[in-house]
C-alpha cells in the first residue's frame, strides 16, 4: 500500500541552519500522527515541509505515490489548520469554511451547502453568520478544522492544534478530533510539544529533535522501550540511572551494583537505565519482592497528590523520584524513613545517548 | 468610579481648565475664521453684518475657481499613484526580503525628515534640467504646472501612504496569507481577498493624509508650479499680499469644509466595511 505521506532524505536549511535533517518517515492513510519535540526541534518545519509552504533543500517527498516536493500549496491535496487558527477575521464563519471552494471555483450553491454541512459537523450550527472575533477559542478552532476538512484533503496537517486552549477545552477537544478523525477516515499529522498529548492522542508517534528523527513508533512502544536517552526523558517521568554495560542481561550502575537489564549494546557502552516513578516501589529498608532489582535510601521528600504520592529519594550517589498510588492500606514513609527501592527488572529500558 | 490614581480637589480643576484651554486654542480661530468669512466689511477683525458676499466673490472669480478646481484635481491624481506606490512599497518592506532594503527603507523615510524648503528647491531643479532634457531629447515643450506639481506631491505622498500602511500591514499575521495560499488562493488570489481587506483602513487613512497634504502644501507647490498654474493654498497666499478681505476666510472655510468632509466621508465608508 502506498503511504499517505513519504519523505526520504528530506533536509531542509535556513542559510547555515538545519531545520530537517535527513529526515525519512513514512505515514500510513488513515493513521492520526504526531510530530513531537521541544521547540525549535524541526516539527513545525516538517509539517510545514508537507503542506508546501516550506520546500526541502532536499530529498523527496510524496503523497499518496506523487512526488510534490516542489509543488505549492494549492497543488497539494493537503490542508492545514494553523496553529492560532489563522482566521479570516473580515469573513464571517460560512465565508471562512467556503474559502477553500471559492478558490478552486466551484459554484456559489456547491460552496453554500458544502459548507453549511462541515460546519454541521464541527458542531457549529446556528453560528455561520458571527465573525471569528464573536467566537470562543475552542469555536475558533471548530471553523479552522471545517475550513480545512471542506476542501476533502487526504491528508489533514495541523499545527499545534490545541496549544491556544485551556486545559479543559483541550481534553475535550483531544477526544473530539480523535472523533473526527475516525468519522472522515483520513489521515491526520499534527505537531505538538505536549508528551501527554501526542500519548493520548495518536496511533504513531514521531519524536524529533534538533532536526532529526529519533523515533517513530506507537505510545506504548515510546514509552516502553524509548529509542535513546533523549526519547526516554522527554516522553513522561523518568529516572536515568548511569551505568555502563556488562552483559547482554547486566548493567553495572555508578555506584558498582550490577542489575539485571536486558539489552542490545556491547559490553562496556555507557548507557542509562530508564526506570519510570510508577515502575518503581518502595518499602522499609530491607524488604523488597523476590526477584527485583533493589537499592537501599532514604525518603527526603513527600508529594501528597491526592491519587499518588510522589516520593524524592536519596540514594547514596543519586536521587530518584518515585510514585506510589494511594491505594487504600498503601504504607506511607515519613521524610527521613530509611528504605529499599525496587523494581522488576522487565518494567525498565536501556538507553544509550 | 474613581479609582486612587485619579486627580482630587485643585489638581482636578486646573487638569480641567488646562482641557478646556487646550481646546480653546484649537477651535477660537476655527470659529472666528467662520463668524468673519460672513462679515460684511473689508476689514478682517471688524464685523459689519451678515453677508455671503465673500463666498459669492470666490465663487465668482475664475482664479480662486480655477485655483480649487486645480488643487483637487493634483489631489486626486497625486493621491492615486501615492497610494498605489506607496501600499506597493510597503508590501514589500513588509512581506519580502531583497537586497538593498534596509537602504530602501531608509530612504523612503527621507521625503518626511527633509525641511520642505529643501525639498522644494530640489524639485525646482530636478524640473529645470529634467523638462530640458525632455525638451532636448523629444521636443516636448514642457511647462511647469499639473505634472510637476503632482510628481512632487506623489514624491513626498509615498513616503506617508507607506508608513501608514505599514504600520497596518505589521498588526497582521502572515499566517493569514499562508493560510489564504494552504486553501488554494494564488498569490493575486490571497491579495485580493485577505491581504487586501485588512489594511484597507491603512490604504483609506493613508488616501487621506496624502489627500490633505496634497491639498494643503505650499511652499513645495510654489517653486514648482508654472506660470499661470496655481493651486488654492498658494493662491491664498497670494492674496494675503494683496491686502487681508474677508474672501481669504471664505476661502478658507471651503478649504476646512471639504477637507472635514474627507474625513467624515472616510470613516463612513469604514464603518459601512466593517458592518457589511
Amino acid at each position: 500500500m502506498t503511504s499517505a505521506v513519504e519523505l526520504s532524505g528530506i533536509t531542509k536549511r535556513f542559510g547555515d541552519v538545519v531545520a530537517v535533517d535527513n529526515v525519512d518517515l513514512s505515514i500510513a492513510d488513515g493513521e492520526f500522527f504526531a510530530m513531537l519535540g521541544p521547540s525549535g526541534c524541526g516539527k513545525t518545519t516538517t509539517l510545514r515541509l508537507i503542506a508546501g509552504l516550506e520546500f526541502p533543500t532536499e530529498g523527496s517527498l510524496s503523497i499518496f505515490g506523487q512526488e510534490v516536493g516542489t509543488l505549492t500549496p494549492d497543488k497539494r491535496p493537503v490542508n492545514t489548520v494553523f496553529q492560532n487558527y489563522a482566521l479570516f477575521p473580515h469573513l464571517t464563519v460560512l465565508e471562512n469554511v467556503g474559502f477553500g471552494l471559492k478558490m478552486q471555483g466551484i459554484d456559489k450553491e456547491t460552496i453554500r451547502s458544502r459548507s453549511m454541512e462541515m460546519i454541521e459537523l464541527v458542531q457549529l450550527d446556528g453560528l455561520a453568520e458571527r465573525k471569528p472575533s464573536q467566537m470562543s477559542g475552542g469555536q475558533q478552532q471548530r471553523v479552522a478544522l471545517a475550513r480545512a476538512l471542506v476542501n476533502q484533503p487526504k491528508v489533514l496537517l495541523l499545527d499545534e492544534p490545541l496549544g491556544a486552549l485551556d486545559l479543559k477545552l483541550r481534553q475535550e477537544m483531544q477526544l473530539e478530533l480523535k472523533k473526527l478523525q475516525r468519522d472522515v477516515g483520513i489521515s491526520f499529522v499534527f505537531v505538538t510539544h505536549d508528551q501527554e498529548e501526542a500519548l493520548t492522542m495518536s496511533d504513531r508517534i514521531a519524536v524529533m529533535d534538533d532536526g532529526k528523527l529519533l523515533q517513530v513508533a506507537t505510545p506504548e512502544e515510546i514509552y516502553e522501550r524509548p529509542a535513546n536517552r533523549f526519547v526516554a526523558d522527554f516522553i513522561g517521568q523518568t529516572n536515568l540511572l548511569e551505568g555502563t554495560v556488562s552483559d547482554a542481561e547486566t548493567v553495572i550502575l555508578e555506584n558498582g551494583i550490577s542489575v539485571r537489564a536486558k539489552n542490545g549494546f556491547i559490553a562496556g557502552t555507557h548507557v542509562a537505565v530508564s526506570l519510570r516513578p510508577e515502575r518503581a516501589h518502595i518499602q522499609s529498608q530491607g524488604k523488597f519482592e523476590e526477584g527485583w532489582s533493589h537499592v537501599n535510601g532514604s525518603v527526603e521528600t513527600v508529594t501528597y497528590l491526592g491519587n499518588a504520592l510522589i516520593y524524592g529519594i536519596k540514594l547514596d550517589w543519586m536521587d530518584l523520584e518515585v510514585r506510589e498510588e494511594n491505594h487504600p492500606g498503601v504504607e506511607l514513609h515519613r521524610p527521613g524513613a530509611e528504605i529499599t527501592v525496587s523494581w522488576d527488572p522487565e518494567a525498565i529500558s536501556v538507553v544509550s545517548n | 468610579m474613581s479609582t486612587s490614581v485619579e486627580p482630587r480637589g485643585w489638581a482636578k480643576a486646573a487638569l480641567h481648565a488646562n482641557g478646556w484651554f487646550v481646546y480653546m486654542f484649537f477651535y477660537a480661530p476655527i470659529v472666528l475664521l467662520v463668524i468673519y468669512s460672513f462679515s460684511n466689511s473689508r476689514n478682517v477683525g471688524t464685523w459689519g453684518g451678515f453677508t455671503l458676499d465673500w463666498y459669492s466673490d470666490f465663487f465668482d472669480s475664475s482664479n480662486a475657481r480655477g485655483a480649487l478646481s486645480n488643487s483637487v484635481k493634483i489631489a486626486i491624481f497625486s493621491t492615486i499613484i501615492s497610494v498605489a506606490l506607496g501600499t506597493m512599497a510597503a508590501l514589500s518592506l513588509e512581506r519580502f526580503t531583497f537586497r538593498g532594503k534596509k537602504v530602501f527603507d531608509a530612504l523612503l523615510y527621507l521625503p518626511i525628515i527633509i525641511p520642505d524648503v529643501t525639498m522644494a528647491v530640489m524639485m525646482l531643479l530636478f524640473f529645470g534640467e529634467f523638462f530640458d532634457v525632455l525638451d532636448a531629447l523629444f521636443g516636448l515643450g514642457l511647462r511647469k504646472g499639473f505634472w510637476s506639481i503632482s510628481i512632487s506631491h506623489i514624491a513626498f505622498n509615498i513616503s506617508f501612504v507607506s508608513v501608514v500602511v505599514r504600520a497596518r500591514l505589521a498588526g497582521m499575521d502572515t499566517d493569514l496569507e499562508e493560510a489564504a495560499i494552504d486553501l488554494y488562493a494564488s498569490r493575486w488570489k490571497a491579495f485580493r481577498y485577505v491581504t487586501f481587506p485588512q489594511i484597507v483602513p491603512g490604504i483609506a487613512g493613508g488616501a487621506l493624509l496624502a489627500m490633505t497634504l496634497s491639498l494643503d502644501d505650499v511652499v513645495i507647490t510654489q517653486f514648482v508650479s508654472g506660470p499661470g498654474w496655481t493651486t488654492l493654498p498658494v493662491y491664498v497666499f497670494g492674496l494675503i499680499r494683496k491686502g487681508v478681505t474677508p474672501l481669504i476666510n471664505a476661502v478658507s472655510v471651503t478649504m476646512l469644509v471639504v477637507s472635514m468632509l474627507l474625513v467624515v466621508l472616510s470613516i463612513v465608508a469604514q464603518r459601512v466595511r466593517r458592518n457589511g
